[in-house]
């Protein structure tokens, strides 16, 4: 491996400032451009939900107009979506796939490098359609014609902006599947990789089947609007309906691509603080599988409304709940893992306890919506607000900050503040439960999602759901500060990091050096 | 494994990953046909059968009496008039109705109008078929121009039992930008 190392040598040569960032192809440079646009993105789309939570805090038309708030909405879901926990999710990946498979690096450098850099312009141009005439899309996230093609002249943009993040979520899932079938160390079969590295290829699946149909999809938008294709067009032949079918063909999937990889994290970390291998380890990858295989044919639950007959409506009931069992299996190990352990409570452990905790609960009320009849009452009301930002927030990016407390002392070499951190954990943990679980009485009442404006008798849970979300997202910047602040400096963290902390990564000294492993490892 | 082996891998695994995004793409465009076929066979869309030689061999089922009712809309903000001659007739299977829609241009320009039809319930859509439809071709109106468009259908005898109401709707989209801009 003589060779390997004096090539590698020769990369060190980089440039400085900016073209270091802009020319970068380390999987460590541009892990750390990912995760710092997706906390930009997060404080972005964040500072679009205060907007809402200040709207609805009291009935009538205080702050924004109608209009506006329906660019809120569906603006804060793209960002959150596409431009916060996505990039997290991949910025993870490429920081910590070669590390934990023992690779020197990704296997496709420059195309990880492209990856990243069509982001950026991809939100300028999406966020740049705030500032349009007509203002931002407002017809919600999912695009339903014909309400979507109403938009103004931001609608050219927005396509093109999901393009380019498709696109960027492609050439990202690529990678990863590429670095995970080609780059393992020797001894490293299949069923010994750690399960993010597990949870990430059948993720990186997802994508790479779904991606391409939301692109389809959009472009039949943009071509009834502007070529006269008549695809959703009624008065061409076509039919509005047939988009949702399509669109939630991604849809569907998309929602377990923003939650796989939590599993994954949530795996790794509770076994460090547990102090015991994880319970289940093969059952934990073949319900992951089953999850992505089920992921295919339930989408016709997102459409119980739209007029199906009833053996589709019970087709995709059934399957819907059949995700459940797999789901449960992974909760279940997650607990029997605990069980019995050494247990201690660091921040990223605090944070995977919750997860487990509260994305159960937006599991359970997920099965709710499951049930056909009592859909058609909970369709369109904040009840499923409620569950998906359970599985969301409380879920995905619950799990993404686990992570970052847990690996921060090995990308930076420095611990993190536990103090604050444990204080960001309680602060969050407590109001991000004002702030959704109101949500779920709200929705059963009856309060319809994406309005502006409420009923009188809506009003006390509203309010309590805006105190909770105002600290909720105040309690973010702290987050960020202690981020920024283990970045600077602290105290310095060994290689183990944790005590319990098994796996490749931890054999690196912290930071890991640029090419982490020159040398490929030996498994056993 | 060399390095230059493992390059050459990893191109074959990109392309063919590639291959795989690219069909899927294609994949989300061949949902179209597929979804519109699966829609003819069930009539799931509200969109009504064509004319098969069986259903119009001149044998009427007298057993059972079926109830066609019919409602009209305009789409968005049409000036239009729309409604149709009568709200409600009794057919038997496989008996020819003949009913009329009227409608009329309130608007000071000519204008071209599509209707679309749907049936619903959709388990019916499939066994109703129409010999005669102004929803056939686009319809042209002068400025305030109103006429009756008549409309012949007949219910199949495949029509299942329980199904003894169904409601025809039509809806008149304004076409007028679209067939300007192809003319």
């Amino acid at each position: 491996m003589s060779t390997a190392t004096t090539h590698d040598a020769h990369h060190e040569h980089q440039p400085s400032g900016i073209m270091r960032w802009l020319t970068t192809t380390n999987h460590k440079d541009i892990g750390t451009l990912y995760l710092l646009f997706s906390l930009l993105m997060f404080f972005i789309g964040g500072a679009m939900a205060m907007i809402i939570r200040a709207e609805l805090f009291q009935p009538g038309l205080q702050m924004v107009n109608p209009d506006f708030f329906n660019q809120m909405t569906t603006m804060h879901a793209l960002v959150m979506i596409f431009g916060a926990v996505m990039p997290a999710f991949v910025g993870l990946a490429n920081w910590l796939v070669p590390m934990m498979i023992g690779a020197p690096d990704m296997a496709l450098p420059r195309m990880n490098n492209w990856s990243f850099w069509i982001l950026p312009f991809a939100f300028l141009m999406l966020l740049a359609t705030l500032f349009m005439p007509g203002g931002a899309p407002a017809g919600g996230w999912t695009l339903y014609p014909p309400l979507s093609l109403q938009t103004g002249m931001a609608f050219p943009f927005l396509i093109f902006a999901i393009h380019m993040m498709g696109m960027s979520s492609i050439m990202g899932a690529i990678n990863v599947v590429v670095t995970i079938f080609n780059m393992r160390a020797p001894g490293m079969t299949f069923m010994k990789m750690p399960l993010f590295v597990w949870t990430w290829l059948i993720t990186a699946y997802l994508l790479i089947a779904t991606m391409p149909v939301l692109a389809g999809s959009v472009t039949m938008l943009l071509t009834d609007k502007f070529f006269n294709t008549s695809f959703f067009n009624a008065a061409g032949g076509g039919d509005p309906v047939m988009f949702q079918h399509i669109f939630w063909f991604f849809g569907h999937p998309e929602v377990y691509i923003l939650i796989l990889p939590a599993f994954g994290i949530v795996s790794q970390i509770i076994p460090t603080f547990a102090r015991k291998p994880l319970f289940g380890y093969s059952s934990m990858v073949y319900a992951t599988a089953s999850i992505a295989f089920l992921s295919f044919i339930v989408w016709g639950h997102h459409m119980f409304t739209v007029g199906m007959p009833i053996k589709g409506e019970l087709f995709y009931m059934y399957a819907t709940m059949l995700i459940a069992v797999p789901t449960g299996v992974k909760v279940f190990n997650w607990v029997s893992t605990m069980w019995k352990g050494s247990m201690t409570f660091e921040t990223p452990m605090l944070f995977a306890v919750a997860f487990v905790f509260l994305f159960t609960i937006g599991g359970f009320s997920g099965l709710m919506l499951a049930i056909t009849p009592v859909d058609f009452q909970y369709q369109e009301t904040y009840f499923v607000v409620a569950h998906f930002h359970y599985v969301l927030v409380t879920g995905a990016i619950f799990a993404i900050m686990a992570a970052v407390y847990y690996w921060i002392p090995k990308w930076t070499g420095n611990m993190y503040d536990e103090k604050l951190g444990k204080l960001h954990f309680w602060i969050s943990c407590i109001s991000v439960n004002v702030l959704f679980f109101p949500q779920h009485f709200l929705g059963l009442a009856g309060m319809p999602r994406r309005i502006p404006d409420y009923a009188v008798q809506f009003t006390e849970f509203n309010m309590i759901s805006s105190i909770g979300g105002f600290v909720f997202g105040l309690s973010q910047l702290m987050f960020a500060y202690i981020v920024f602040k283990t970045i600077r400096g602290g105290a310095k963290a060994t290689d183990q990091v944790w005590e319990g902390a098994h796996g490749l990564e931890w054999t690196l000294p912290s930071p890991p050096p640029y090419h982490s492993f020159t040398t490929a490892p030996e498994v056993k | 494994m060399s390095d230059t082996a493992l390059k050459q891998n990893n191109q074959r695994l990109l392309w063919r990953m590639l291959i795989v995004a690219v069909a899927m793409f294609g994949f989300g465009y061949l949902m179209v046909p597929i979804y519109n076929v699966f829609c003819d066979i069930t009539g799931l869309n509200g969109k009504t059968g064509s004319v098969d030689a069986q259903s119009l061999d001149g044998k009427v089922d007298l057993s059972r009496t079926i109830t066609v009712e019919f409602v009209t809309s305009l789409n968005e903000t049409m000036p239009w008039e729309f409604r149709p001659a009568v709200t409600r007739m009794q057919v038997h299977p496989g008996e020819i109705g003949t009913t009329s829609f009227y409608a009329r241009n309130m608007t000071g320009q000519a204008m071209v109008g599509q209707a679309i039809p749907s049936v619903s319930p959709s388990a019916a859509a499939a066994h109703f078929n129409k010999t005669e439809c102004f929803c056939f071709t686009q319809q042209r109106f002068e400025a305030g121009q109103g006429m009756d468009m008549p409309v012949r259908f007949v219910v199949d005898k495949d029509l299942p039992i329980e199904i003894k109401t169904l409601t025809l709707s039509y809806t008149f989209f304004d076409i007028t930008e679209k067939v300007k801009d192809t003319l």
